[in-house]
């Protein structure tokens, strides 16, 4: 079950994602323990294959909770896998590697604020990947490239700014800029513009888009908004309690959705004059990565189930007992469900 | 500039704050029950002309605004009065007793921040280990226990005849021992021990657990993680990002315990016979000692002061944020 996309990537795949599985157990409390009370494991991510090609830009929606994040953090070599493999340009990544790795693959993440230390100016904040990996080169040459590339001009004039004398959108660039110092080959954000003022959100957007036509940039974006999706990818990623459920082009994925859980995400959109009543809105028990239930894990709050669509496909039994794969449905659109 | 602009107003703050006390020393003295006079006179029995006449050499008999100008204005020109107890005048005798507390406050403060704050630090980031349990329980139970009784205890098992008796039981020097070079320093070494220790114990606690739960806030946000991210090592994601963020808490809570500490080495001087200001605070409430009392009372508040404004100006420094607020 591979998930190749065409996309706009040229080139094989810069990053490749095998089987990955990430379970966090339950931190054990000082009460807890002295009642002898067992830890718990969350399958935060249980089961992942994701590719992202050269240049190419995939938005990893759902939501939170669903293990996007874990995903995302398990890529950058912050969370440990469980088991499973990342390939970096062909190669599996090895811990030997992770250095240079750090070099090619940037992160950026939802609060800007709290991206940036606050002790910093905005200067030392960019410098500091040059600084780490010891790049050669004039460093504030370096930095002023960094920012003006990230739309902060003239670049001198926040040299010595601190991040909280800039606005928000600004330390958002100011956090670009720190990745893109180090003129990497993909971006990693974790949510980009979920806490900009939504004045603010478009001109990140545009930003990102433009980084990946100027330098050839991949970006994997960690979203919980499938408008996002639409506007930037070029293929979207839905995952559902630490599994993909659906994947394909942004445009087939968002206007002919294969997966029920795609189907009720896309559902809940506002729209310009559209009205809520008639939709399918999602039932059941909230996701619980401790507690992933057998079979089609999206089986208890599915509508197709619910609707007795299931039944009448005889495909209860099905849902309960056997973990559906993706299957290719539509060219490059790959869907795991038993009813599609 | 931001930077001036906060300076001047804390350095204002503080000398507000310092002429309150100024002003709440002279009425706290002036409502305690009893006058001076008659309790100098009933220690050494004199007629009641000689009390009036001590009354007039006082100036208690002048109007309460008169008694407060002559107040103010004395203690401007640090002239705190004559010691009832003692027979000099209150800035020498305390000159003669500020030194031992000085040195017990100083070596107690440096000692227990710095061992509080490595305890704290290497804590959180061992977070769950046996070492963080372990110094966990050790912070909450000398955090919790009154630092007289810490000084009796420490006192029964190393000084006494029925201990160790590893060191002297009180006092800053053995009578007659010697008074210089290295052979006094190390006396007063011996001496000092004992107490340090008390003190250091009695405030570390606080310190690490301080230090442990900022730190392990400050380790959860994303710029500690950007920095990993980008491949910084651990040890210097703590040493240039983690730790002088976390430090922030810390070091108002350390300069604002720093009153603290003078009070608490008023018990301490008090089991160890040190004589410093605490002990000295003791024996000017036997007394009644009021002018001593108010001479002190005033420096332990300035010493408030001027610790809080030391605070908050290694604040400014340590965040660039505070400068514009």
């Amino acid at each position: 079950m591979s998930a190749t996309g065409e996309g706009r990537g040229d080139g094989g795949p810069v990053l490749e994602v095998r089987d990955l599985h990430v379970s966090f157990s339950g931190r054990q409390g000082l009460g807890a323990g002295l009642l002898g009370r067992s830890a718990t494991t969350a399958r935060a991510v249980d089961g992942v294959d994701l590719e992202v090609a050269r240049g190419e830009i995939v938005a990893l929606a759902g939501e939170s909770g669903c293990g996007k994040t874990t995903l995302a953090r398990a890529i950058m070599g912050l969370v440990k896998p469980a088991s499973g493999e990342i390939r970096y340009a062909g190669r599996p990544l090895r811990h030997r590697d992770l250095r240079e790795f750090r070099r090619k693959v940037q992160m950026v993440f939802q609060d800007p604020t709290g991206a940036l230390n606050p002790r910093q100016t905005i200067y030392e904040s960019v410098a500091e990947g040059l600084r780490i990996h010891k790049v050669s080169g004039e460093e504030d040459v370096l930095v002023s490239k960094a920012l003006a590339d990230a739309g902060l001009r003239p670049p001198e004039r926040f040299f010595l700014l601190y991040p909280h004398e800039v606005s928000g959108g600004q330390r958002q660039r100011v956090v670009i800029a720190g990745a893109l110092a180090l003129e990497p080959e993909m971006i990693v954000a974790d949510e980009p513009v979920s806490n900009l003022d939504a004045s603010v959100r478009g001109e990140i957007l545009a930003l990102l888009l433009k980084l990946r036509d100027r330098f050839g940039l991949s970006l994997l974006i960690v979203t919980h908004d499938l408008g996002l999706a639409w506007t930037v990818a070029d293929r979207v990623a839905v995952m559902y309690l630490g599994r993909i459920v659906e994947v394909g082009p942004a445009e087939d994925v968002l206007t002919r959705p294969l997966h029920p859980y795609t189907k009720a995400l896309l559902q809940v959109l506002p729209e310009a004059g559209g009205d809520l009543s008639g939709r399918s809105i999602l039932l059941g028990e909230p996701p619980d990565p401790t507690r992933i239930p057998p079979g089609c894990r999206f089986h208890p709050r599915c509508p197709e189930v619910q609707s007795g669509r299931a039944a009448e496909l005889g495909m209860e039994e099905r849902n309960r007992t056997e973990v559906p794969l993706l299957r290719e449905i539509r060219p490059a659109h790959f869907v795991a469900c038993h009813l599609a | 500039m931001g930077a001036r602009r906060y300076l001047t107003a804390k350095v204002v703050q503080a000398l507000f704050t310092l002429a309150f006390v100024l002003v709440f020393n002279f009425f706290l003295f002036r409502i305690l029950p009893g006058n001076p006079a008659q309790i100098l006179a009933r220690q050494r029995r004199l007629p009641v002309e000689a009390v009036r006449e001590l009354e007039r050499d006082f100036g208690l008999k002048d109007p309460l605004p008169q008694q407060f100008v002559n107040y103010a204005g004395d203690t401007l020109r640090a002239n705190f009065g004559i010691s009832f107890k003692f027979r000099r005048p209150v800035g020498e005798v305390i000159q003669g007793r500020i030194w031992p507390t000085v040195l017990l406050v100083g070596v107690a403060t440096i000692g227990s921040t710095v061992i509080g704050l490595l305890i704290g630090i290497y804590g959180a980031w061992r977070r769950g280990s046996g070492f963080d349990m372990g110094s966990l329980g050790f912070s909450l139970v000398t955090y919790a226990m009154p630092e007289f009784w810490l000084g009796m205890i420490l006192l029964i098992l190393f000084a006494s005849t029925s201990g160790l008796e590893l060191f002297p039981l009180g006092n800053i020097r053995t009578p007659g021992g010697p008074a210089s070079g290295i052979a006094h320093l190390l006396d007063v070494g011996r001496h000092l021990f004992l107490p340090a220790l008390t003190l250091i114990l009695a405030l570390l606690g606080e310190y690490a657990l301080i230090m442990r739960s900022s730190l392990l806030d400050v380790m959860g946000d994303d710029y500690i993680v950007t920095a990993r991210a980008k491949g910084l090592r651990e040890a210097q994601v703590l040493r240039r990002h983690a730790v002088p963020n976390a430090l922030l808490p810390t070091v108002t809570l350390v300069a604002l315990n720093l009153g603290f500490v003078v009070s608490g080495a008023i018990t301490v001087e008090t089991v160890f016979s040190w004589p410093g200001l605490g002990l000295l605070t003791v024996e000017a409430l036997q007394a009644p000692d009021y002018p001593l009392l108010q001479g002190l009372f005033l420096l332990f508040s300035v010493a408030v002061i001027v610790a809080n404004l030391i605070a908050d100006l290694i604040y400014g420094y340590l965040d660039p944020r505070v400068r514009v607020a």
